[in-house]
């Protein structure tokens, strides 16, 4: 692992891997949906799609293809904390994987008639996940749970917001925040580093520093009564969940709820791209044996991502056709309270470190996951955290597992949510 | 970089595979099983759905507590999933935990109980599924699709899933008789990939599965459809959505076709390439209109179909089957350009490496190798097969594949017809 900053602030992240002839490229940003305030909800995700869109030296006709020609894949995604683009492709590609990621940080066009364009793209992205009762019931609860901290909206935005930003609220939120002293690159693969290094400076190197906006640093206050959210939609099938205000990734509670997860739900890692991959293991999963096993829950889930800022631990259910939503709620508070306690046993925390070690072997299974994995860690803390993930889990105690079952899995703390199907939707055919 | 590959047949006709990959201390096992939905029985949609299910959850050897115990213990993954053609057993550990995984995957292949409380609770599991999807509009349109595109009882035209009327009366007797009839060492192969020795590899499996015995039934690849008589307009009106999910298609062609390759290239150029190839260029950039626009095609060992998806506004239905139209009027009438053509050859030979990266992607390249028959050296020889595609070949494979006139056409969502 090889880390330098140049002289523009830039920071640069190289690892080399040698076992096929690729490489990754991510340029992170510190920008994501938490530095919205209220109009521009959505700015950093549409502004992250305005950014694929032809930039001074690559004309928009020619966007098509430019990564493709070396049979490399492109994406990007934007989230609370951050906004990221990626290359991947053989390695021989690398300059022009640079060469883009130069000309997004300074260079996009940000055409009127593109902007206008894309507005529409992205409500019809909004609309799609709305057609999804699941992510309805989320974005609701989100906005349920944070009563002052921007992670409370949408990183998609409101649809209000969306369909009045300007191309100068997009244009000005770029222009704050894609600085060089703002971002981390980070390049895996089949390189060397010297190399890679010179040719960073060369694309990179000529970008002048900015003055990145300050971050908001508002501090949710503690949640003082359970909070609920019933959603009566159109549907087939009716869901469950709760979310409850968690730490955030630097706070030491984080390892052990991420433990204590696995126990409830199973061991899902720390890749939030790809998830590693592979299906996470449940079957020993007490939510899995207590909901799934019994036919009350058709699928159970945890979520708890790492973050900057304290954000959601989220437990999901399914109800199963038939079943009814009290019963599942009953099954999983009863088992949330029994956590909270009784604590859980040396067995089951012996049993999420087995997989939680595995979960981070998958979570760096590419070329694409590794560089993703450091430059998510370097936007969200330091990228040696991803280095630090098996010592961190190692020194997780008993005890400390069951105080942050008892501390944070209180009703007080927690946003349940309900989407309850009214009528079917599937309608007749003509 | 060519894949260094080991391949064994056991004189119980059971196919091993193997390949080292050092990028992780990780190992990814496929078992793949040549019966899929396909196989399901008449009036039993759902049968090879159910008994993914049910499958990994206890064997002669291992009651479903110890299989738990064996994996979880690990962090090992198991799944099984069902396909049209394939059911597939899958397994990811660590390297030191192969010895402890692999036993179970072979056993959970060869020795599944079915314990009638599974059935019961995994039945309970697949209907909930089979429900969500009845409200999801994109499940709703392709289901409809397919249904349209073969119909009369054709395997292709019931969703893997099954129904909700047939999975109901399924019980353990479905699925032993169906695992019975179809599952042999003959009718299995199994890859191991990751980073270990490919021959000890192939010696471990062979140890687990050098003695099982049996044959089942040869699957015999579903037939042609009846030509689709005329265009068709489908509408599932689903008042309750936020907007409409549109799919339009043809019955496309086998992977053992000569057009193969060709319809390869037409598929990438027309609905993949960058942001959706042609109708992604039409219908996202530039009008705006959809998030998601693309084609795919599913050639496996039947003739799978050819599909254009669209997830649109309500408003925009009519002028997405219109654009849609218009793409697929322009190539019949002008072709692709040259440069589509050769842009496309050169992607989908340079994005090889990229498929051939992880455990996961090596091993779904080689089992599917194997299913079609070509050969341990396939990545060697697949530049060459894209690159024989001519310009004039993809031309026919449009004018065989690609008829507006005899498309049919889904919409699921708040829709619920063209204006008059």
């Amino acid at each position: 692992m090889h880390e330098s900053t140049l002289a523009n602030g830039l920071t640069v992240l190289v690892q080399e891997v040698h076992t096929a002839p690729l490489a990754s490229v991510w340029c992170w940003y510190k920008v994501g949906s938490r530095d919205e305030g209220p109009g521009v909800t959505g700015v950093s995700h549409w502004v992250e799609h305005m950014n694929f869109k032809g930039t001074r030296n690559i004309p928009r006709d020619q966007v098509k293809g430019i990564i493709e020609q070396y049979g490399g894949s492109w994406n990007g995604y934007t989230w609370i904390d951050q906004t990221t683009y990626l290359e991947t492709a053989t390695a021989d590609a690398l300059d022009r994987m640079l060469f883009i990621e130069a000309e997004r940080m300074v260079s996009c066009l940000y055409e009127p008639a593109d902007c206008e364009s894309e507005r529409t793209v992205i409500i019809s992205e909004l609309q799609g996940g709305d057609n999804d009762p699941e992510q309805r019931l989320d974005t609701e609860m989100t906005a349920t749970a944070f009563k002052a901290h921007p992670y409370r909206h949408p990183t998609i935005g409101w649809i209000g917001d969306l369909k009045t930003m300007t191309r100068d609220d997009l244009f000005g939120h770029y222009q704050r925040y894609y600085v060089p002293n703002n971002a981390t690159l980070v390049i895996v693969g089949d390189v060397s580093t010297d190399d890679v290094l010179a040719r960073v400076e060369a694309a990179f190197g000529p970008i002048p520093p900015g003055t990145p906006a300050r971050r908001t640093t508002t501090v949710e206050p503690v949640q003082e009564a359970e909070r609920r959210v019933h959603l009566r939609k159109p549907g087939t099938t009716a869901y469950w969940r709760a979310a409850y205000h968690a730490p955030r990734f630097g706070d030491a509670d984080f390892f052990p709820l991420l433990a204590l997860d696995g126990i409830m739900s199973g061991a899902a890692g720390l890749n939030i791209w790809s998830g590693g991959s592979v299906p996470t293991p449940q079957r020993s999963a007490r939510l899995y044996r207590a909901l799934v096993n019994t036919g009350l829950a058709s699928t159970v889930g945890g979520f708890l991502a790492p973050t900057a800022e304290p954000y959601l631990y989220a437990l999901s259910a399914t109800v199963a056709d038939g079943q009814s939503i009290a019963a599942v709620e009953r099954a999983v508070l009863g088992q949330i309270e029994l956590a909270a306690r009784a604590g859980v046993t040396a067995a089951e925390l012996a049993r999420v470190r087995a997989q939680l070690r595995a979960r981070f072997v998958f979570d760096g299974g590419s070329v694409t996951d590794l560089a993703h994995q450091l430059g998510y860690f370097a936007t969200i803390g330091r990228w040696q955290d991803w280095h630090e993930v098996g010592a961190r889990l190692a020194a997780v105690t008993i005890d400390q597992v069951n105080a942050v079952a008892a501390r944070y899995l209180t009703a007080d703390n927690r946003t349940i949510g309900i989407f309850e199907p009214t009528v079917g939707s599937a309608g007749e055919t003509r | 970089m060519a894949l260094t590959v080991v391949r064994r047949v056991l004189p119980n006709g059971l196919t091993i595979i193997a390949a080292r990959n050092r990028l992780i201390p990780a190992v990814s096992v496929a078992i793949g099983v040549n019966a899929g939905a396909s196989a399901d029985p008449e009036g039993a949609a759902g049968t090879a759905a159910l008994m993914a299910l049910v499958l990994d959850q206890g064997t002669a050897a291992y009651s479903a507590d110890a299989i738990a115990d064996q994996l979880d213990g690990r962090g090992a993954s198991l799944s099984v999933g069902a396909g049209r053609q394939q059911i597939v057993v899958s397994a990811t550990c660590l390297v030191d935990d192969l010895d402890a995984v692999l036993p179970v995957a072979c056993d959970v292949t060869r020795n599944p109980v079915f314990p009638e409380a599974e059935v019961a609770t995994r039945r309970g599991e697949l209907l909930t599924a089979i429900r969500e999807a009845a409200d999801d509009p994109g499940s709703v349109a392709v289901d409809a699709l397919n249904e349209a595109l073969y119909p009369g009882g054709h395997p292709l035209g019931r969703p893997v899933r099954g129904t909700a009327a047939d999975v109901s009366a399924l019980t353990r007797a479905s699925l032993e008789s169906f695992h019975r009839r179809v599952f042999s060492p003959a009718a299995t192969t199994v890859v191991a990939v990751g980073d270990l020795d490919a021959n000890a590899l192939v010696g471990a499996v062979a140890g687990r599965m050098a003695d099982w015995a049996g044959t089942s039934a040869v699957a015999t690849a579903p037939g042609l459809p009846p030509p689709v008589p005329g265009r068709r307009l489908i509408v599932r009106a689903m008042p309750g959505k936020s907007q409409a999910d549109v799919a339009y298609g043809f019955v496309g062609l086998a992977r053992s076709d000569p057009d193969y390759y060709p319809a390869v290239v037409m598929n990438n150029a027309l609905g993949q390439y960058a942001i959706g190839g042609r109708l992604g260029d039409s219908i996202r950039e530039r009008q705006g209109m959809a998030y998601y626009v693309f084609s795919s095609l599913d050639a496996s060992v039947a003739a799978g179909p050819l599909m254009v998806r669209a997830g649109v506004a309500a408003e925009n239905v009519q002028r997405t089957i219109e654009s849609i139209d218009s793409e697929l009027n322009a190539v019949l009438l002008h072709g692709f350009t040259v440069k589509e053509v050769d842009d496309t050859k050169r992607y989908l030979v340079g994005s090889l490496p990229r498929q051939l990266e992880t455990n996961g992607g090596i091993a779904g390249f080689l089992l599917s190798a194997e299913l079609f028959g070509l050969g341990m050296d396939h990545d060697v020889r697949l530049p060459a097969h894209i690159a024989a595609v001519t310009y004039d070949d993809v031309a026919r494979v449009v004018r065989r594949l690609l008829d507006p006139s005899r498309a049919v056409m889904v919409v699921a969502g708040p829709w619920t017809g063209p204006a008059e």
